[in-house]
């Protein structure tokens, strides 16, 4: 049976893992080759990698990490941040990644996705999408720019015509980070993940709020994701992931032993 | 980045063999290379004949659509070569769907119209369809179990429920060349064989141990133990 994936996240910052609090205030957590084969041998189903200066700054940034990367895991990786184009991406999967994700270039340019996933094919192209739950309107709205705070906006796009418009353009996966619950460790978004799951035929990871293991169980159970990402709870050995996938299985949840 | 060689090549194996990894013009070489160099081995990336044609085993890999891998393959001027090799051949995922007949892949595949059928290098007389997935979310992505595992060299050690990573909308159907099994939705060929040529619809490069457990019965395994009369299929 396909397992649900435990997916950690590692920020990339300037070629060091770092991780912010609803995406400010980063500190340094370690250098990304060592946490990487850390996390793989720990029996990580799949890591994302998001370099979170990319996509605000404008600037080229060097993605040679990806290959050191490639070379020493043997599970899937995904690369976020700074895909603007064919040739970034191709760049990308070249050095040995497996998916790229990307997030406000779509936003600028849907098309980019059509574009990646004829080339690439659809298998390998994640969306990466932001969504604030604006109180006051009780609506989900989609932002850009994250990885700034100077430079963070609120799109035009509500989040589940996203996701659906994403999809319809050929996502093959969709990572939805819920900015709320983003490093808080509160518990996923249920509610928000219900909905765009709903919304969306194809996987779903979901991302932000994880601080127990039984926020990995109630996210799977409740809204049927594929995936769950998550940051602090890993990078701060707060849940070890051999322990997770004992609990998860122990909570009838399909999970690859470690 | 990935090289292309095209003369020479980059280096022997500690046991003196040479291994090439075919440049189908797809962007999963590298990752191919590295876990084949995790295992003490090397391997050449080559889209040159004479190398390929002079290798002790030829890995074929692929990631993205048949269209345009077989593009690139027939660009290159090496569909006779990779239908006439001898020795043995194991592809990755796209890599083994280029061995069978045909894929049938289209823009709208998910919505079952408009499809259009690949001609691939029909080394194993069997045909790539769009998974039937039965309502399950596509594409099928994530770590999956095997149903079935034939006894089969590549496979010594691999048992029934061991997980492999799987990425794909499209699959072969179970046939006798079917030498292991998965089930999303339906079953499916999760490795075929037909004698020396050999095809992983997972990714073993991306699938920890287990994965580089069949890499390593692969660049191990004497090109005899592939006579079609041992092959046991299911």
């Amino acid at each position: 049976m396909l397992a649900r994936r435990i997916i950690p996240c590692l920020d990339v910052r300037d070629g060091k893992v770092v991780k912010g609090v609803q995406f400010r205030n980063h500190e340094i957590i370690g250098d990304i080759v060592p946490l990487a084969q850390k996390y793989a041998q720990a029996g990580a189903d799949e890591l994302v990698f998001y370099d979170i200066t990319a996509s605000a700054d404008g600037r080229v940034v060097d993605k040679s990490w990806v290959s050191r990367i490639a070379e020493v895991i043997d599970i899937p990786f995904c690369v976020a941040g700074g895909i603007k184009s064919e040739s970034d991406a191709k760049e990308i999967l070249m050095m040995g990644a497996d998916k790229i994700s990307i997030n406000s270039p779509a936003l600028r340019d849907p098309t980019l996705i059509s574009r990646l996933a004829d080339h690439f094919g659809q298998q390998c192209v994640v969306v990466g999408i932001d969504s604030f739950y604006d109180k006051d309107t009780g609506t989900y709205q989609v932002y850009q720019f994250t990885g700034d705070e100077k430079r963070t906006q609120k799109t035009g796009w509500t989040t589940f015509d996203w996701i659906e418009k994403v999809v319809s353009l050929g996502a093959g996966e969709i990572v939805l980070n819920c900015m709320n619950q983003d490093g808080v460790r509160q518990g996923y978004d249920i509610e928000q993940l219900k909905q765009a799951r709903a919304a969306c035929k194809v996987p779903l990871i979901a991302s932000g709020g994880a601080g127990t293991m039984k926020h990995f169980s109630d996210v799977y159970q409740q809204a049927d994701v594929d995936g769950a990402l998550a940051a602090s709870v890993f990078h701060k050995g707060i849940i070890p992931i051999n322990d997770l996938k004992v609990y998860l299985k122990s909570q009838n949840i399909e999970v690859r032993p470690c | 980045m990935a090289e292309t060689v095209h003369s020479s090549f980059q280096g022997k194996g500690s046991d003196g063999s040479k291994n090439v990894i075919v440049d189908t013009g797809c962007a999963n070489l590298s990752s191919v290379k590295f876990a084949i160099q995790r295992l003490g081995f090397s391997a050449t990336i080559t889209d040159n004949i004479e190398l390929i044609k002079g290798a002790d085993k030829v890995i074929l890999p692929g990631v993205g659509s048949a269209k345009h891998a077989m593009a690139n393959i027939i660009d290159k001027g090496l569909v006779e070569t990779l239908q006439s090799l001898t020795q043995p051949v194991l592809g990755f995922c796209l890599g083994m769907q280029l061995m069978a007949e045909s894929s049938t892949e289209g823009k709208s595949s998910k919505e079952g119209a408009n499809d259009s059928v690949i001609k691939c290098l029909g080394i194993i007389p069997t045909i790539v369809e769009p998974l039937d997935a039965k309502g399950k979310r596509l594409p099928h992505m994530g770590w999956n179990t095997l149903t079935s595992v034939a006894d089969h060299p590549v496979l010594k050690g691999i048992s029934v429920n061991d997980y492999f990573y799987f990425v794909h909308s499209f699959a072969a159907p179970i046939s006798e060349y079917t030498i292991a099994s998965c089930e999303y939705g339906s079953e499916f060929s999760a490795v075929i064989a037909k004698d020396n040529y050999i095809g992983c619809q997972f990714h073993p490069e991306r699938s920890s141990a287990l994965g580089s457990k069949i890499i390593k019965n692969f660049l191990e395994l004497s090109a005899l133990e592939l006579s079609p009369k041992e092959l046991t299929a299911l």
